[in-house]
C-alpha cells in the first residue's frame, strides 16, 4: 500500500500527528467508544441504585454526579465524536474526494474534542469531584454559590471540546460545498451527506450560543461576574434560553445524521434506490431550519406565559410533519424491494418503530398545558432515550456494521452481531417503555431513590434488568469487534452498494481516489453497476496526487488549551495565559513554517492498481 | 500537478474592451449605492428630526432603514451580487432566518409579558 516518502517513525507518531481523514475517523471512533463506555458504566450505576426504593448504593451526592456526567459523557463525548467519526472517514469517500477541506482543522477538531472530554472527565479525580448539576448545568445551581470546581472543570472542558466540535461542522461544510467529484451535484449526493451537511450548518449556527453560555458562566464563576444573579441585575432564566437555543439544534445535530446512516443501510439492504430523494432532502432541510425555532419547549413551565408556550408548542408539532415524510419514505423504499436481514439492516429496521414511539412521545411532552404534569418527569427521560437511543445509538452501531468492512478490512460476525442486536434491543425496550408509566405516575427525574409504597418499586426493577440486558449485549459487541479480525478481507464491495465509497480498493489506498471519479447519477456505483461495467469511470487522467505531511501542531495546540484550562480551575493565571501563549505560538508557528505538503507519484499508484 | 498561480501577484498586459466597461459599470454602481446610502441616512435622520415619525414607530422605522442598508450594503460593497457567491449567500440568509426570529422572539415574546 502506498505510503509517503516521509516514513513514519513509529505507529504513535503516526496517529498523533495524523491529518488524514481516514485516520482521524478511527479516532474519533475510539474516542467515542472510550467515553460511551464511561458513560454506560454511569448509567449502569444510577439503575443499580434505582433497582430498589430507598437503596443506599449511590449517595445523593454521587448520583447527582452520575446523571450530570452520564448525560455530558454521552451526548457531548460520546454520540457526537461517534457521528463524527463515520462523517469523518465516509464523507470524503462519498462525494468522490481525496480529503475534508482542512486536514489540519481536522486533526485540531479531534485534538480539542479529545482533551477537553478528558478534562471533563479529571473532574473525577481532581477537586471537589465532578459536576453535579446535570449537563444542562442551570443557574443559580452552577454558580459557585452552590457548585464546587467539578463545574470548572465542566464549563472549560466543554468550551474546548465544543471549539473542536465546531471546527469540525465548518470542515465538513466546506468540503461537502467545494470538493464534490465531476458529476455529483447536490441533488446527486448520498443522503448520508446531505444529512451530515445539515447538521453541520446546525452545528455552525448552534454552537456559538453555547460557546457564549459557557463563557457567561466561567466569567460568573472564576471571575465574579453577575449575568446570572438577580439581586446585581441579572437573570436566571437567560442561562436556559442561551443553553436551549444550542441544546435543541443540538438534538438535531445528533439526528440527522443517523437519518442520513439509516437511508443509507435501508435503500443498500432493500436493493432499492431511497424512495422520494428530493422530499427526503426538503425534509432534512426543514427539519433542521425549524429545530431552531423551538428551544423553548424545555422551558414551558418557567413563567414565560401562555402565549409564548402556545407558540413553541405548534411549532415543535410541526417538525413532527417533516419527519414523518421521512419515516414514510423508509417503509416506501423498503416495500417492494429484495430485503437482506444482516445485522446493520436489523438495526435499521428497529430504528423505525422505536424513533416513532420516541417521536410521538416528544408531540404529546409538546402540548404546552400537559407538559406541566409531565416535566421533570420519567416520562421525559423515556421520551429522550426512545429518540436518542432507538435513533442515534441504532444508527452508531447499524452504521459500525455496515461501514466495518469499508474501514477496518474486514466484516464483523454475523451471528454474533444478532446476539448483540437482540439483547440490546430488548434490553432497550424493557429499561425505557416502562419509564413512560413511571413519569405518568409521578416519578420525578434526577432524584436519586424512591419510597416503599409509591407503586414505582416494579417498574424500576425491571428497568434496572433491561439495562444489564443492554450491557452484556455491548460486550457481545466487543467481543465481536475482536475476534472477526481473523474474517479476512471481504474485498472491497462486500454489500453490493449503491454509493462511491464502495468503488476503491480495500484496505483503502491513503489517497482514496486514484483518479476522482465521474458520477452520472445518484447512486453513482449502482448506475455504473445497471447501465455500466461496474466501474466508476474516471474523470481526470491519472497523475500525481498532492498530500498534506502530518504534523504534531494540532496535538500540541490542543495541548496548550488543556494546560491553560488547569490555569483557569486553580486560579493559577501563570498557567492559563501560558497554556494559551503556547497554542498561540503553535498557531504563529503553523502560519510562518512553509507546507507544501508531498506528491504521492503516478508510478506509486499505478503500482497500486496493479496490487489490487 | 498544475501550476500554482499567484492571485495577488501584479497584473500584465493591457485591459481589454469588455473588462473596461465592466469596471466603469461597477463604478457608477458604486457611486450611485453610495449617494443611495447617503440619501436613506439623511431620510432616517430628517424622519426622526422633522417628528414626522410618531414616536412610538421611531425605532422600527430606524431599524428598518437599517435593515435596508445592510442588505443593500452587503451586495454592492461587499460584491455579495457577483458570480461565485451562491453559498455564501445561502448561508448569510439562513444565519439571518435564523437570528431575527430568536432575537425578535427573546426580546417580544419572551419575558415580556407574564399573564
Amino acid at each position: 500500500m502506498s505510503n509517503q516518502k516521509s516514513q513514519s517513525k513509529s505507529t504513535l507518531w503516526d496517529w498523533l500527528t495524523t491529518v488524514d481523514h481516514k485516520k482521524v475517523g478511527i479516532l474519533y471512533l475510539l474516542g467515542g467508544a472510550f467515553f460511551f463506555v464511561i458513560a454506560g458504566i454511569q448509567a449502569m450505576l444510577m439503575r443499580i441504585q434505582l433497582m430498589f426504593p430507598e437503596a443506599s448504593f449511590l449517595p445523593y451526592q454521587s448520583f447527582n454526579e452520575m446523571f450530570t456526567m452520564h448525560g455530558t459523557n454521552m451526548i457531548f463525548l460520546a454520540a457526537m465524536p461517534l457521528l463524527f467519526g463515520f462523517m469523518n472517514y465516509i464523507i470524503p469517500l462519498q462525494i468522490g474526494a481525496r480529503d475534508v477541506a482542512f486536514p489540519f482543522l481536522n486533526a485540531l477538531g479531534f485534538w480539542f474534542f479529545l482533551l477537553g472530554g478528558i478534562f471533563v472527565n479529571l473532574s473525577f479525580f481532581l477537586g471537589d469531584g465532578p459536576p453535579d448539576a446535570g449537563w444542562t448545568s442551570y443557574v443559580p445551581l452552577a454558580s459557585d454559590q452552590y457548585a464546587g470546581s467539578g463545574l470548572d472543570f465542566f464549563v472549560l472542558g466543554l468550551q474546548i471540546s465544543g471549539l473542536g466540535t465546531l471546527i469540525g461542522g465548518i470542515n465538513f461544510l466546506v468540503t461537502v460545498i467545494n470538493m464534490r467529484a465531476p458529476g455529483m451535484s447536490m441533488m446527486r449526493m448520498p443522503l448520508f451527506t446531505w444529512t451530515s451537511f445539515v447538521a453541520s450548518m446546525l452545528i455552525l449556527f448552534a454552537f456559538p450560543a453555547l460557546t457564549v453560555g459557557y463563557l457567561l458562566l466561567m466569567l460568573e464563576r472564576l471571575f465574579g461576574a453577575n449575568f446570572f444573579i438577580p439581586d446585581m441585575g441579572g437573570n436566571v432564566v437567560i442561562w436556559q434560553h442561551l443553553f436551549w437555543i444550542f441544546g435543541h439544534p443540538e438534538v438535531y445535530i445528533l439526528i440527522l445524521p443517523s437519518f442520513g446512516i439509516f437511508s443509507e443501510v435501508i435503500a443498500t439492504f432493500a436493493k432499492k434506490r431511497l424512495f422520494g430523494y428530493t422530499a427526503m432532502v426538503f425534509a432534512t432541510l426543514v427539519i433542521g431550519f425549524l429545530g431552531f425555532m423551538v428551544w423553548a419547549h424545555h422551558m414551558f413551565t418557567v413563567g414565560m406565559g401562555p402565549i409564548a408556550n402556545a407558540v413553541f408548542a405548534v411549532a415543535t408539532m410541526a417538525i413532527a410533519v417533516p419527519t414523518g415524510i421521512k419515516i414514510f419514505n423508509w417503509l416506501f423504499t423498503l416495500w417492494g424491494g429484495r430485503i437482506k436481514i444482516n445485522t446493520a439492516n436489523l438495526f435499521a429496521l428497529a430504528f423505525i418503530p422505536s424513533f416513532v414511539m420516541g417521536g410521538v412521545t416528544g408531540v404529546m411532552l409538546a402540548v404546552s398545558a400537559a407538559n406541566y404534569q409531565m416535566h421533570d418527569t420519567y416520562f421525559v427521560v423515556a421520551h429522550f432515550h426512545y429518540v436518542i437511543v432507538g435513533g442515534v445509538v441504532l444508527a452508531l452501531f447499524s452504521a459500525a456494521f455496515y461501514w466495518w468492512p469499508r474501514m477496518f478490512g474486514y466484516k464483523l460476525n454475523e451471528p454474533l452481531g444478532k446476539w448483540f442486536f437482540w439483547l440490546f434491543l430488548i434490553g432497550f425496550h424493557l429499561t425505557f417503555f416502562f419509564q413512560h408509566f413511571l413519569g405518568l405516575m409521578g416519578m420525578p427525574r434526577r432524584v436519586a431513590s424512591y419510597l416503599e409504597g409509591q407503586g414505582f418499586s416494579d417498574m424500576n426493577f425491571i428497568s434496572s434488568i433491561g439495562a444489564f440486558m443492554m450491557a452484556i449485549g455491548f460486550i457481545f459487541f466487543l467481543v465481536n469487534v475482536f475476534v472477526s479480525i481473523r474474517s479476512g478481507n471481504p474485498g472491497a464491495d462486500p454489500w453490493d452498494g449503491r454509493t462511491l465509497e464502495w468503488t476503491i480498493p480495500s484496505p483503502t489506498p491513503e489517497y482514496n481516489f486514484a483518479q476522482t471519479p465521474l458520477t452520472r447519477d445518484l447512486d453513482p456505483l449502482w448506475y455504473e453497476k445497471m447501465h455500466g461495467d461496474g466501474r466508476m469511470k474516471a474523470s481526470e487522467p491519472l497523475g500525481d496526487i498532492h498530500m498534506p505531511n502530518a504534523t504534531i501542531l494540532p496535538f500540541l495546540m490542543a495541548v496548550g488549551l488543556f494546560v491553560s484550562a488547569f490555569g483557569f480551575v486553580y486560579h493559577n493565571h501563570w498557567v492559563a495565559a501560558g497554556g494559551i501563549a503556547f497554542t498561540f505560538a503553535c498557531m504563529f508557528v503553523r502560519s510562518i513554517k512553509e507546507d507544501h505538503g508531498y506528491h504521492i507519484h503516478k508510478e506509486e499508484i499505478l503500482s497500486d492498481k496493479e496490487v489490487e | 500537478m498544475s501550476e500554482h498561480v499567484d492571485p495577488t501577484a501584479p497584473l500584465k498586459g493591457e485591459v481589454s474592451k469588455k473588462t473596461e466597461r465592466q469596471l466603469a459599470r461597477e463604478m457608477r454602481n458604486q457611486i450611485i449605492t453610495f449617494v443611495f446610502m447617503v440619501f436613506l441616512v439623511a431620510l432616517s435622520f430628517l424622519g426622526i428630526a422633522s417628528e414626522a415619525i410618531p414616536n412610538g414607530f421611531a425605532i422600527p422605522f430606524s431599524l428598518l432603514i437599517a435593515a435596508v442598508m445592510v442588505v443593500i450594503q452587503l451586495y454592492y460593497f461587499m460584491h455579495l451580487k457577483d458570480k461565485g457567491t451562491y453559498w455564501p449567500n445561502v448561508f448569510i440568509w439562513t444565519g439571518i432566518f435564523i437570528a431575527a426570529p430568536t432575537v425578535a422572539s427573546l426580546m417580544l415574546l419572551l419575558g415580556v409579558v407574564k399573564y
